[in-house]
């Protein structure tokens, strides 16, 4: 129920973030979802990408520092108020959020949420409990065709 | 600790011999040396001529070894000024070797080798690496660099004169150190002490456990190192690590070593002349107490530098070596004294900053520190490679982690200290040894 995130280490320079993603697009690797966490010092480049695993090889070999995470992916529930309702279910587990971030899901009208909690197994239990949805590494394979 | 020949310290070598002559006639050895070395030097190097005619001094009044604190000194500048061959003392067709330092700032500086000086290299260098135990048979991994540097030539023969069947690995291209440690199952590597963590780091990620390998004993130098990294190369690799101890300027490695007894570097005082000064005032500091060391060359005949300061702080060890060797031993250079930094009107060493690092579960001793002024206050960043045992894809676990560090600086330092995590392998590295300090102070 898990998707695997790639978090690479960016420092405050020009170029730190396009470099690995230039680096993937180079070697056809498609990123389905990119978001920064920044600090004053330095930022983490978190990804979701289609083959984690070359990625994770490629970039190690150009020298950059990362790290695949596992995340869960969450989609959101059609109709006006999908997002809140899905939020107040997560916010009802009681979980401690590390970090989020959304994409598109396919071509469809519709949203993922990619989240981080402090204890994902717990995690998974307590949204599967409350019926949240939760997207897997296979459902996303399937629908971008990869 | 693994199994196989640890050297025993009372395990005589031959080639070890000249470590245990009786005291007193090493001193005359001594004695008879420095007087034909100021006598070659007046006679050939005009640069030491017209200093020791500014004393009023002339060779033949070098009747003690005490009399060597007469002499004037040599220092970096010297070589510099008369770049590139000023302080030669023999004709080029005698030189049968240059080398050069690395030169990271400015002109670098060059040596120079007579047939006579590469054989007593050798043979200090294979003393040095006998004293530890390196014998035939033993398959040696030499990850100094070969070329101008003198870390990779001069291990090289010395190990070879030892009959130890050499790898000329030479630095970088650490997952090929790897695979020859791997593969060729070498007993004994040679390495800066920053480059073999960097090799420990990366064998670590790759999921190689150097303690499972037959290497069992490394040389380390070219570098100032403390014993805290001492005892993590030791604990990672599960070898023993000596240091040791040289310069390019004087020979290049093989000025002295550790035993096995690891307390203090034996200096081979039938070549090197030893003492150690007050960096401010000049002056000879008695035994035991720490100061600069000043190494004269006994036997150089190429390239003899003398009273030259080396800018390393350490001290002359009093009392003899339970290993029985006779000559004398210098504590490891941890520092030098060109290192200090004065920050805040603080003195600073880089050491000190590495000790934190070292002492951090996670964090290797590869940092810079840059020195700026801001509104005539200085500041201090100390940037730290990032690892992945540190890299986390939580941003707060990272600032935490920052946070610690600088406090833990500043508890050490006694001044503030920015910790700033930067991308592996960007801290510049110069033959292996790595570039501490950037101050870009206007003063």
């Amino acid at each position: 129920m898990k998707i695997t995130q790639l978090s690479v280490f960016a420092e405050n320079k020009p170029g730190y973030i396009i470099a690995p993603c230039r680096r993937l697009a180079d070697a056809g690797i498609r990123i389905r979802a990119i978001s920064l966490a920044e600090t004053k010092a330095f930022g983490v480049l978190r990804m979701i990408v289609s083959d984690w695993k070359s990625a994770t090889r490629l970039l190690e070999e150009s020298g950059f520092m990362v790290r695949p995470t596992e995340v869960l992916a969450i989609e959101v529930p059609e109709g006006p108020h999908g997002l809140s309702e899905l939020l107040l279910a997560v916010e009802k587990t009681a979980l401690n959020i590390e970090y989020m971030y959304a994409f598109p899901y396919g071509h469809a009208d519709k949203g993922i949420l990619v989240f981080q909690f402090d204890d994902l197994d717990a995690a998974v239990e307590r949204l599967q409990q409350a019926g949240v949805n939760l997207v897997s590494r296979e459902a996303l394979q399937e629908i971008y065709g990869d | 600790m693994k199994t196989g020949t640890q050297a025993t310290p009372h395990s005589f070598r031959p080639e070890c011999a000249l470590d245990y002559m009786p005291v007193q006639e090493l001193r005359q050895v001594q004695l008879n040396r420095l007087r034909a070395v100021v006598q070659r030097a007046w006679d050939r190097v005009p640069l030491f001529r017209s200093r020791m005619n500014e004393r009023g001094l002339l060779p033949e009044q070098i009747r003690s070894l005490s009399d060597a604190a007469k002499l004037p000194f040599t220092v970096k500048a010297d070589l510099r000024d008369t770049y590139p061959f000023g302080l030669f003392a023999a004709p080029m067709r005698e030189v049968v070797r240059l080398h050069a330092s690395s030169g990271t700032t400015g002109k670098p500086i060059v040596v120079a080798y007579t047939q006579e000086d590469l054989e007593i290299w050798t043979s200090v260098m294979a003393r040095a690496l006998a004293a530890c135990g390196v014998q035939e048979g033993d398959i040696v991994q030499n990850a100094f660099n070969y070329g101008l540097f003198t870390g990779g030539l001069g291990y090289h023969y010395g190990a070879e004169r030892l009959g130890a069947t050499v790898i000329p690995a030479s630095g970088g291209n650490t997952e090929r150190q790897i695979m020859i440690m791997r593969d060729f199952g070498p007993t004994v590597v040679f390495s800066t002490p920053t480059y073999f963590l960097h090799i420990v780091d990366r064998a670590e990620q790759l999921g190689v456990d150097l303690r499972e390998l037959p290497v069992r004993i490394g040389f380390f130098g070219a570098e100032p190192w403390t014993d805290a990294m001492r005892s993590r190369i030791e604990q990672a690799a599960g070898i023993k690590a000596y240091d040791l101890y040289g310069l390019s300027e004087i020979i290049g490695p093989g000025v002295s070593v550790e035993c096995p007894y690891q307390d203090g570097s034996h200096i081979f005082e039938d070549h090197f002349l030893a003492e150690i000064i007050d960096p401010e005032t000049g002056q000879v500091l008695p035994e035991g107490e720490e100061g600069e060391l000043v190494l004269t060359t006994l036997s150089k005949q190429a390239m003899p530098l003398i009273r030259y300061r080396t800018r390393d702080i350490s001290a002359l060890m009093p009392g003899t070596c339970a290993c029985g060797r006779t000559i004398r031993r210098m504590r490891r250079v941890e520092r030098r004294s060109d290192d200090m930094l004065i920050i805040r009107g603080v003195n600073v060493y880089p050491s000190q900053v590495e000790a934190v690092l070292l002492e951090f579960d996670g964090t290797q001793p590869h940092y810079q520190i840059i020195l700026t002024r801001e509104q005539d206050l200085d500041q201090m960043e100390v940037q730290v490679e990032v690892t992945q045992k540190i890299f986390s894809d939580k941003v707060a676990a990272m600032e935490v982690l920052q946070k610690k560090l600088s406090d833990a600086m500043r508890q050490v330092l006694q001044t503030r200290v920015q910790v700033t995590l930067v991308a592996p392998s960007t801290i510049q590295r110069s033959e292996g040894k790595a570039k501490r300090v950037i101050d870009r102070r206007k003063i």
